[in-house]
């Protein structure tokens, strides 16, 4: 008779380590945190076989208060050192915890590879649009004209768009949620479930450096104007009364407009997580002339890197045998003497 | 050429008659798109079968095209064969093949008065001239000169090559590409060398593996057409032969130190247990090293070709961080992008390979071209006392043995090692006798299990700390940048803790040299100059020396393979000595090392001209020395075959 094996489920937690969580009382780092840490228990995960990496910022002290594997490493490097133990050890769950300097700035030329490899690593970009651990200069998200202690007059540079790089850099999961927002869980838990790359990028509030930074999309009164929860089939609706969506207008522009008074749900866009061209599109909505796009943008199937580097080896093995020392040594340019 | 004794008996034709000669020297040079690199290796892969001691110098372009018939656009390579032990490719050059003027003027300065120079006669028109930068209306061959200097054959290779292939029904262009094999039949006619090697090869490879047999059967036909040329055209009056140096028994290949990184890292991966994954990032003279393991896939190797220099070295750490054998690979400007990544690994404690081929510097610098300028980077070139353990390849061959002993110490002592090669070694080719297999010792590697006695910084007696990887129940631990207490591993900011880390981690690099071999010298024991020398300049320095020791002079040498930490005895050693040479292609980075670590009143001789040094360069320095005539100069430079301080 088969026996049953008890497999001991771990709660959030239990991916708590010892360390006392060290970011500013009121960080939207707290929430992301509980919210990953559910959700690892809610997917089964395992300490021994998940590594959190991250590089250098506020956000890249994620690590030390895992229970699981960390490194936390230098400045954007990160996906580089979590494709590296991927190369090594397929096995291991690797999430990468970045912001927006490290991420974009520093290190972005890792997070456009990574994402183009198809690195089967979660990528979670903590966007505060400002550099909080060295004190508060802009940062590559930061909007025109900030004044920050590094740009007293205003910065004069525009800002990127995380999502639109992600997608240009065919990343196959493009996700966005925001720190205190309920549906970060779910895309967290899409994230997780993703076999590939997969790329999210979180609203977090810095409420040092740049406080209420989204408020837009935070607010409780006003926040259901300004932002917009995307479900795959399911037309583009948002609004506190879901009396507004976004539609094409004749120029094949997208067009907030008003439900009723003619114009149908079926008029509008219809949200499919499988169309690059509208997940781009989407992802250039922006406030306050559009409601931002929360949810799953993008998600197509994809082979992970690692396993067709496994792929190589194992066809080469089953062509030309398992090479040993032996094997190494002798090659046609040999000669006896 | 060096003269010998003349034989009749090898040839059944009387004329010409054969020498015979314990060495040569030749050197193929033509436009980079004259294939002289294959005709060059084609003649030491023969050479090597037949049993010569082999040594050469490719010398490559900057640029993969610079413009067809420039000088800068000419490739060079040198083979030295040899009937004896030799160890260098050799100074003077005895028989120059040029095939456009370009060559012949880029080359000819090299070759000894009364040596042998074949030039394409075909190529020296008005159009070449000009583009090699002749004066208008003057031909090098129309001046008598040369004839008087040289032992000059006019042969038209590129007229001769295409007639010889007039009714194969190739292009112009595709029948001109063969001239390479024109030339090298030719040569192997000169040289009494058999063309089996390389009509096998071309066989195989136009043949088999291009699929391309008619491209195989035009070089087999240009390849002998030019041998018979030499034979019935009866131009050389002598050929020469290099009979098979005294080897030991055994199966040979011939390497180049690329080659056998490459293949010493699989072995060291074999030898203990682990995948070994190459993270690179493309990079003159490194790159071989990628081409030769990307395709070992059978034998479980995983390259990752990454984005950039940091995010190779990165993901070699991640691999490390994961528990497999992570390695790096690059050249002089790629190091300096990864020294962040150098210190990461040195305060993780990680076990990780880094190799430096390295290249002519600064910046981008002489990228074809050979220097020993890295050395200084690679033992203290990082942020913070940050010290790593640091190899230095002697010879194309040693590159195998360097690579395995640098994994070997990695993971001994859960550190970075650095292994410095240099261009002339990565292309620099010899013959390698395999080793049996069975007589490599295994690697041991152990991997913590254990949750109740598991500190991720708690020391072994080398002062290694447990390498627990990802994937073990209860081990999970986080590491990264930040400084980390003792034992437990949490960061710390404590002022003493950090003082004893940083000692600590000095102090394991120092420990290495409990493991390496005491310095020993070779040549004259009680004489009055030691000659120190370092990675690839060993063939050369240990040439002239023993030349010199030979000759009565009294003068010992001294070679250097460990770089950090250095032999335990190297200090007592270097003070025996009255007077100490440290030849090296650089400045004098050795020579700080020794000066400042010993307190010795060490000598430099500094090549910095991006070619490795001659045995005559060598030989001047020391002789300057044991005469008394070097002066008070710190370092002399030698220069157009003189040895002068620099003003
Ligand atoms: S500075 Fe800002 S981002 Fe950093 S911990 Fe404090 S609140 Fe969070």
């Amino acid at each position: 008779m088969a026996t049953e094996v008890q497999v001991p489920v771990l709660s959030a937690k239990d991916f708590a380590s010892d360390q006392d969580v060290r970011w500013c009382p009121g960080c939207g780092d707290y929430a992301i945190l509980n919210q990953v840490r559910r959700v690892l228990a809610a997917a089964g995960a395992t300490r021994e076989k998940t590594v959190f990496v991250s590089g250098i910022g506020c956000s890249s002290r994620f690590p030390y208060y895992m229970s699981t594997y960390g490194f936390h490493s230098i400045h954007g490097r990160a996906p580089a050192i979590a494709t590296g133990i991927k190369l090594a050890n397929p096995d291991l769950n690797v999430w990468i915890v970045t912001g927006d300097g490290d991420g974009l700035s520093i290190g972005g030329n890792h997070l456009l590879h990574t994402l183009r490899r198809n690195v089967n690593v979660k990528i979670l970009l903590f966007n505060n649009r400002i550099y909080g651990l060295t004190k508060g200069q802009y940062s590559p998200t930061s909007e025109e004209g900030k004044k920050t202690k590094s740009s007293p007059f205003g910065t004069i540079e525009l800002p990127v768009t995380p999502l639109s790089i992600a997608l240009a850099a065919e990343a196959s999961f493009v996700a966005r949620a925001v720190d205190v927002d309920k549906n970060l869980g779910d895309v967290l838990q899409a994230a997780a479930e993703h076999k590939g790359s997969a790329f999210v990028e979180i609203y977090q509030d810095c409420n040092i450096f740049n406080h209420l930074a989204y408020q837009y999309a935070t607010d409780k009164a006003a926040k259901e104007d300004h932002i917009l929860y995307l479900e795959h089939g399911k037309p583009l609706v948002f609004g506190k009364n879901r009396d507004k969506g976004i539609r094409f207008d004749g120029a094949h522009k997208p067009q907030v407009v008003e439900l009723g008074k003619g114009i149908k749900e079926d008029d509008l866009i219809f949200h499919d997580e499988a169309d690059e061209n509208l997940a781009f599109l989407l992802s250039r909505l922006s406030y306050p002339q559009f409601p931002e796009p929360l949810g799953v943008f993008y998600r197509v199937r994809d082979d992970c890197y690692e396993d067709l580097l496994e792929g190589q080896i194992k066809s080469a093995v089953a062509a030309r045998g398992q090479g040993g020392l032996a094997e190494l040594f002798e090659s046609s340019d040999n000669y006896k003497v | 050429m060096v003269s010998g004794t003349q034989t009749q008996d090898r040839t059944p034709s009387t004329h010409p008659r054969t020498e015979e000669i314990p060495a040569a020297v030749v050197r193929f040079a033509g436009d980079s798109g004259d294939g002289m690199q294959m005709a060059g290796t084609q003649f030491t892969d023969t050479s090597a079968i037949i049993g010569n001691d082999v040594a050469t110098l490719p010398d490559y372009p900057a640029e993969i095209r610079a413009p067809a018939g420039t000088v800068p656009g000419v490739s060079g390579f040198q083979i030295n064969f040899a009937s004896t032990d030799i160890h260098t490719p050799g100074d003077e050059v005895n028989a120059l093949i040029a095939m456009n003027p370009a060559a012949l003027k880029a080359h000819l300065a090299d070759v000894q008065l009364g040596g042998i120079v074949v030039v394409n006669e075909s190529e020296f028109d008005k159009v070449n001239l000009r583009k090699a930068g002749y004066p208008e209306g003057v031909n090098p061959l129309d001046d008598p000169e040369l004839g008087r200097k040289y032992r000059l054959y006019k042969v038209p290779i590129t007229r001769l090559n295409a007639e010889s292939l007039a009714d194969s029904g190739m292009s112009a262009k595709d029948i001109g590409r063969c001239k390479n094999m024109y030339a090298l039949g030719l040569i192997y006619f000169l040289f009494d060398r058999p063309l089996d090697t390389t009509i096998q090869y071309l066989e195989d490879y136009f043949g088999k593996k291009k699929k391309m047999p008619e491209v195989a059967a035009a070089n087999v036909k240009a390849l002998k057409a030019g041998f018979y040329f030499g034979e019935t055209a009866e131009i050389f009056p002598v050929r020469y032969h290099v009979a098979r140096a005294p080897v030991a028994p055994g199966t040979y290949r011939k390497i180049t130190g690329n080659d056998a990184t490459a293949m010493g890292l699989i072995a060291a991966a074999k030898l203990s247990g682990k995948t070994l994954v190459y993270c690179t990032y493309p990079i003159t003279p490194a790159s071989d090293i990628l081409h030769y393991l990307a395709g070992m896939r059978n034998f479980g190797v995983k390259t990752f070709q990454a984005e950039d220099e940091i995010a190779a070295i990165c993901s070699a750490i991640g691999v490390s961080f994961a528990g497999q054998l992570g390695v790096t690979g690059t050249s002089g400007p790629g190091l300096a992008l990864k020294t962040e990544a150098m210190g990461l690994a040195v305060i993780t404690e990680l076990p990780l390979i880094i190799i430096d081929v390295q290249r002519g510097g600064p910046s981008t610098g002489l990228p074809t071209k050979t220097e020993q300028s890295d050395l200084l980077q690679a033992v203290v070139g990082r942020n913070g006392d940050c010290p790593l353990v640091v190899l230095a390849a002697k010879s194309p061959s040693d590159c195998f043995d360097t690579a395995i002993e640098a994994v070997r110490i990695a993971f001994k002592y859960m550190v970075p090692v650095l292994i410095l090669t240099d261009g002339y070694l990565a292309n620099g080719a010899e013959p390698w006798r395999l080793p049996d297999p069975k007589s490599l010792p295994a690697i041991p590697v152990t991997h913590p299990t254990d949750p109740a006695t598991y500190q991720p910084y708690k020391r072994d007696e080398n002062y290694a700390r447990p390498w627990a990887i990802p994937g073990t129940p209860g081990l999970e631990h986080r590491i990264g940048g930040l400084e980390k207490a003792d034992g437990t591993g949490g960061v710390s900011y404590d002022p003493e803790n950090h003082q004893k880390m940083t000692l600590l981690r000095l102090a394991k690099v120092n420990k290495v040299a409990d493991d390496i071999p005491p310095a020993e010298t070779y040549a004259g024991a009680d004489a009055e100059l030691l000659v120190v020398s370092w990675g690839g300049t060993y063939g050369s320095v240990r040439t002239a020396v023993e030349r010199l020791h030979a000759e009565g002079k009294s003068v010992a040498g001294l070679h250097l393979r460990h770089m950090n930490p250095m032999p335990t005895n190297l200090g007592t050693l270097l003070k025996k000595y009255k007077k100490i040479l440290v030849p090296e292609l650089n400045t004098g980075q050795l020579r700080y090392i020794l000066r400042s670590r010993y307190l010795v009143d060490a000598r430099g001789l500094n090549k910095i001209q991006g070619k490795p040094f001659l045995v005559e360069d060598l030989v001047g320095g020391i002789n300057l020395m044991l005469d008394g005539k070097w002066g008070e100069a710190e370092s002399l430079n030698p220069t157009q075959h003189q040895i002068k301080a620099f003003k």
